[in-house]
């Protein structure tokens, strides 16, 4: 529908406020709604000439106004459960923050029973998985978006089958990931990976401390497996927006075919890619269940591959049902504002990323 | 003379280069079809671990019996999770359909509006909302309120996490719709929300069916925001008004215990959660095959 221009609506600047936006929007929706009922409105003579469907004009524009009143209404729905997340999330952490202000995120002792709370650990544990799952799953998903876009045509059966693959990984619960992780991946990790690593190169803190499996590196792992799919569709997608202009340029000039791929689709697609993998960090910030699962919830600052750890979503799910008195659950909403901040502005980043590439491959194409 | 061993040495290099290039493109090209391979691995080792350790403790009597106070007790079951999560889900969908699609048809129909470019952005947001952050939001607002756990807080949670999924695949499968079937039908004197109604909704309802199926099949799996709202119970399911039951949430609750027949049946309940949900995702993708847009009435 792009019926802009006459009938296009200019808010103007005006505040921040989304109260205010939302009453202008309406204000404004009137106006316009009246202004374009004029200019549409059948005439008599019209009705005489050609004869209208079963229902009369006045119970069109009638409809028509309940109509738009009604999606619009649910439009305004989605934005005021958005506000009043946010709202309720910063009243809900009113506690916390009067108490301990910003030191609240560099404190980090967690200590419920002396009352102390500090959102260090959960920050480090969040990010630091986060980076695990990024450094192991980027290169795969990449690998997969390459060969979908690039290797294999678009509409052959392998490729067919490969996404569907990839889209069911996406479909599998967190819960379950979380339940495979506990008793097939950690213990796998532990004795393939964790103990040879800690036999032969214990010197190095990455590697320090007895593994027992439930630590950064397994949450790392499992995030890994989760964010591929994210990873890789938004890769293809982008891959795939490359115009066609460019291959042929390198193809010509006598490039194999993955000199094609680094040194024109690649760099072309930069910026895209790296929405998507900002978008899958994304993911990996606000995962729960499985993290929760295999990371041993032990609030620590460590760096050691092999140390349990914590994260904000994990220490949510764990503890929020456990708290006990006012401060407490205070300061885990303020734990779920982080969490929302963060995962805000990762998305952000990224969507604006890939718009900025898939905008103008379209204006190309 | 001079200058032919110069040609030849030249060529000898460039062919030289030339396969060094033919073998970095060879490697890199195993180095993709490794990368899909690991793709595909996971996938595959949970299917089968689920459905190897589930086989143990799957029978009719799992599926219908209650749970049991002690793990060690004969004959238990997970039939209040089953009912729990498939009424929640329902419960969830009364409301977050209605709203979902009202606010695609909004953000698809009316696209020029400004508001419906804030709205959309929303949309987004909510989107990738952590969802255990949207059960403290809704820990807030029913649990504290109503000073009790429930199925309908839980409900409430999983509504505001499929709304912003049905929107946005409402919006897009609307999109789809060309233009000129609108303008044919404003054309003839239909107003406009007849012409949404009738036709642009009938056009797109492939799209429609396929986002709320798949809204429904991520929510189905949902635990997070479940924990904070729902809580979960081994009661059998009577109301929604009471601490509920979920599928996730057993799984969650058995598989961190520490007894190897709760954690047999946490296998069991992931065996079921998973057919229900694939089943679900299988037949969107059987449903539309790449093609949104089915033929109108």
């Amino acid at each position: 529908m792009n019926q802009s221009g006459k009938h296009s609506l200019r808010v103007g600047r005006i505040s921040h406020s989304p109260t205010l936006l939302c009453i202008v929007a309406i204000t404004k929706f009137i106006e316009w709604e009246r202004f374009s009922l004029a200019g549409k409105e059948p005439s008599a003579e019209n009705n005489a000439v050609v004869p209208a469907p079963q229902f009369s004009a006045r119970t069109s524009k009638l409809g028509d106004r309940i109509f738009r009143v009604l999606t619009l209404g649910a439009a305004f729905f989605v934005v005021a459960l958005l506000v009043l997340l946010v709202y309720e999330l910063i009243k809900g952490s009113d506690l916390t923050l009067a108490k301990f202000g910003v030191g609240f995120f560099s404190s980090k002792t967690w200590d419920p029973v002396t009352q102390i709370f500090g959102a260090l650990p959960f920050i480090w544990g969040t990010l630091y998985t986060s980076v695990i799952a990024l450094i192991i799953g980027v290169p795969i998903s990449l690998g997969v978006a390459i060969f979908l876009s690039e290797i294999i045509s678009r509409t052959s059966r392998i490729g067919e089958l490969l996404s569907s693959i990839v889209g069911l990984l996406a479909a599998v619960p967190s819960v379950v990931f979380g339940l495979w992780g506990l008793f097939v991946l950690s213990p796998f990790v532990r004795d393939y990976f964790e103990v040879p690593l800690h036999v032969h190169l214990g010197a190095f803190p990455l590697f320090k401390g007895e593994p027992f499996g439930l630590d950064f590196l397994t949450a790392g792992i499992i995030l890994a497996i989760m964010i591929i799919p994210t990873v890789s569709t938004i890769s293809m997608e982008v891959l795939r927006a490359v115009p066609r202009s460019q291959r042929e340029a390198m193809i010509s000039l006598g490039g194999t075919r993955w000199e094609t791929i680094r040194h024109s689709v690649l760099p072309y697609a930069r910026s895209g890619l790296f929405g998507a993998i900002i978008l899958g960090l994304g993911r990996a910030v606000g995962e729960t269940m499985a993290v929760t699962m295999v990371i041993g919830n032990d609030p620590s600052l460590s760096t050691s591959l092999f140390h349990p750890g914590y994260t904000l979503a994990s220490v949510i799910a764990n503890e929020f049902t456990e708290a006990t008195y006012p401060l407490y659950v205070s300061a885990l909403v303020e734990i779920g504002l982080t969490l929302f901040i963060l995962a805000l502005i990762i998305n952000i980043f990224a969507r604006l990323l890939i718009w900025r590439i898939t905008k103008s491959s379209r204006v190309r194409t | 003379m001079q200058t032919a061993t110069v040609e030849s040495e030249k060529s000898r290099k460039r062919s030289g280069n030339l396969r060094r290039r033919q073998l970095v493109d060879r490697i890199a090209t195993v180095a993709i079809f490794g990368a899909v391979i690991l793709a595909i691995v996971p996938l595959v080792l949970i299917l089968a671990d689920i459905v190897i350790k589930a086989a143990p403790v799957m029978s009719f009597g799992f599926l219908t019996n209650l749970p049991k106070a002690s793990p060690f007790s004969p004959d238990q079951g997970i039939s209040n999770a089953i009912i729990g999560s498939f009424v929640m889900v329902g419960f969830a969908s009364l409301i977050a359909i209605p709203i979902g699609v009202g606010a695609g048809i909004f953000l698809s129909e009316w696209a020029e509006m400004r508001f419906a470019w804030v709205a959309s952005f929303t949309n987004d947001v909510l989107a990738e909302f952590p969802s255990i952050v949207i059960g403290i939001f809704v820990f807030v607002i029913i649990v504290l309120a109503t000073h009790s756990f429930s199925g309908y807080a839980g409900g409430f949670a999983l509504a505001v996490i499929m709304i912003p999924i049905v929107a946005r695949t409402t919006e897009e499968s609307l999109k789809l719709v060309p233009n000129s079937y609108r303008e044919a039908s404003m054309a003839l004197g239909v107003s406009r929300w007849r012409t949404i109604t009738r036709i642009v909704l009938s056009t797109g309802r492939g799209g429609l069916v396929t986002g709320v199926l798949l809204a429904v099949a991520r929510v189905m799996g949902e635990t997070a925001p479940l924990l904070l709202t729902a809580l979960g119970s081994t009661l059998a399911f009577r109301t929604l008004s009471q601490p509920t039951e979920s599928l996730s949430l057993l799984i969650y609750f058995y598989g961190t215990s520490a007894y190897k027949t709760w954690q047999a049946q946490a296998w069991g309940a992931a065996l079921v959660l998973v057919v229900i949900v694939l089943a679900l995702n299988i037949s969107v993708r059987a449903l539309t095959r790449g093609k949104f847009i089915t033929g109108g009435d």
